[in-house]
């Protein structure tokens, strides 16, 4: 059944990521989400997506700087996570919380900038899960794909972004998500100059 | 078939019988692998759940309690675990559950409150000699927070008007202005520069006078558990819960409005006079409706919380939504 190297790895991390819904899912059974549980199980959905967002895009990072290219495997993994786990936390606050009131969702949406954002980093979700697949690869044509899914560092920021703009105080949590989100994205950056400026040189 | 020789189906392929302690590693690794990335995963997104905090200390007596019916909304109470777990208190955290875990680093006993300002006699009041002065009065109330939850409270204290009748305040006193204990070893997160501590609130002298604003000592028959503000705390049912200002220590007569703690910190998403007014809208959310803790379903805000017969007259010709 399996194959290539640890054979282990893409079973254990597709478990691995069902634990945090199933542990959501037993303490909303259990009365272990406080005095206000819908509320709580949104947010904890909401910090799994931006943990998933942030794993997908170490990945590469991971390779660069310390050649491990294990990650790189495991990335169409990660972001369908982030997708499924970002879609339970939209479903949540649209069906549990808003109880599908389409108008106050949409005066939400408009008015506040927080769900603003947050609903684009879904949104921009949408199509790369829709793409995932090898025959949306060939469909499209690799480097149409590839600039496709540039969007998740997009996602990423506006996902930020969201947490940022969400709390009433400046806490440490959404801003060390930030600042995980910016250094991942200073990798790729530093990365992407050094492997471009030879060819400038010949072109030049 | 001799009873030596097992069926076919139950003989181990001798490819994967060679392969034992492969696959058994490799399942150990499987597990390992598994458990350590979702239990890191849940930790990371949202682990704590603590236990029961010591409980509050029963009432001294509890025959001097008077039950007023004016003050018994026909409206489902919150239980009391919810009352006390699930609290606003910034010096002992930021979640929900903290203040319950943490706040048993508060000494409520000995407690003092030093009043001064437009006062005609500025002076320290030991809480217990207060307490002699009124007799204590339960009291109802709809507890509507800013964040659009809210809860039903069986409050024990005594009207804040009685206390200022008492102090007699000069005609100077336009506001009363309180403030919280600020001491970082009994309230932990006062080290950090989370809000600009202490945390001060304020009312108008009209607002402070009026019969609905309550001192309370306590809650469900009991003084107060820590998290809920003891000793001693104000409740105000017709504005949002931030202006029940927590632990009080200060309580000081201006002639100006006072600068309170969340109105400096935000003022766009929070006014003075905090009424909780369904048309004026959060700026991250709207105040329309709200959810009653306990319940799935939303219900919608009422003006002034439901206490409009009795409070909208306070603020008779003035423009509610600049003066949110």
């Amino acid at each position: 059944m399996a194959s290539g190297p640890l054979p282990w790895l893409k079973p254990a991390v597709f478990t691995g990521a069902l634990v945090p819904l199933l542990a959501i899912a037993y303490r909303a059974a259990s009365h272990g989400l406080g005095a206000d549980p819908i509320k709580e199980a949104i947010n904890r959905l909401g910090l799994v997506t931006l943990a998933f967002i942030v794993l997908t895009l170490a990945c590469s990072p991971l390779k660069t700087l310390f050649g491990w290219t294990f990650p790189a495997r495991l990335r169409r993994m990660l972001g369908l996570c982030a997708f499924f786990y970002g879609t339970l936390h939209v479903a949540g606050y649209a069906v549990l919380d808003q109880r599908l009131d389409l108008a106050a969702i949409g005066e939400d949406i408009a008015k506040r900038r927080f769900i603003l954002v947050g609903f684009l980093a879904w949104l921009l979700l949408v199509p790369l899960a829709v793409t995932s697949t090898k025959a949306m690869v060939a469909r499209l044509g690799f480097q149409r794909w590839k600039a496709l899914h540039r969007a998740v560092y997009a996602i990423g920021l506006l996902g930020a972004v969201h947490f940022l703009w969400r709390v009433k105080t400046p806490t440490a949590e959404p801003l060390a998500y930030a600042a995980v989100i910016l250094g991942l994205l200073a990798v790729r950056l530093v990365s992407a100059l050094r492997t471009r400026a030879p060819v400038r040189r010949l072109l030049g | 078939m001799s009873r030596r020789t097992p069926p076919a189906s139950e003989i181990t392929p001798e490819a994967v019988y060679l392969r034992r302690r492969e696959l058994i590693r490799q399942g150990a690794l499987f597990v390992g692998a598994s458990a350590a990335f979702g239990g890191g995963l849940t930790w990371l997104t949202g682990a704590g759940s603590g236990g029961p905090p010591p409980d509050a200390a029963p009432l001294p007596s509890a025959s001097a309690i008077v039950k007023p019916d004016a003050y018994r909304p026909k409206e489902t109470l919150t239980p009391y675990e919810d009352v006390t777990h699930y609290n606003n208190y910034y010096e002992f955290g930021l979640g929900k559950l903290e203040p319950a875990e943490n706040a048993h680093t508060l000494r409520p006993r000995p407690w003092t409150i030093e009043v001064s300002g437009a006062v005609e006699k500025p002076l320290t009041l030991d809480l217990d000699a207060i307490l002699k002065w009124f007799p204590l009065e339960e009291r109802v109330y709809r507890m509507r927070c800013v964040e659009a939850w809210s809860m039903v409270i069986p409050w024990l204290g005594f009207p804040l008007a009685a206390l200022i009748e008492k102090l007699r305040p000069t005609s100077a006193a336009r506001y009363v202005a309180f403030q919280t204990l600020l001491d970082e070893r009994q309230m932990p997160l006062q080290a950090e520069r989370v809000l600009d501590w202490p945390y001060v609130e304020g009312l108008r002298i009209d607002e402070a006078t009026h019969p609905l604003a309550l001192l309370a000592v306590g809650l469900y028959g009991k003084f107060l558990p820590n998290q809920n503000g003891a000793p001693i705390r104000l409740v105000v049912p017709w504005k949002y819960g931030f202006k029940g200002i927590k632990s009080i220590v200060k309580l000081r007569f201006t002639e100006t409005q006072p600068v309170t703690t969340w109105s400096a910190q935000a003022p766009d998403a929070y006014g003075f006079y905090a009424n909780v007014n369904p048309n004026v809208s959060h700026p991250r959310w709207s105040q329309a409706t709200e959810r009653r803790i306990g319940d799935l379903e939303r219900q919608p805000t009422l003006p002034f919380n439901g206490y409009a017969a009795e409070v909208a007259s306070l603020y008779r010709g003035m423009d509610l939504e600049r003066n949110f």
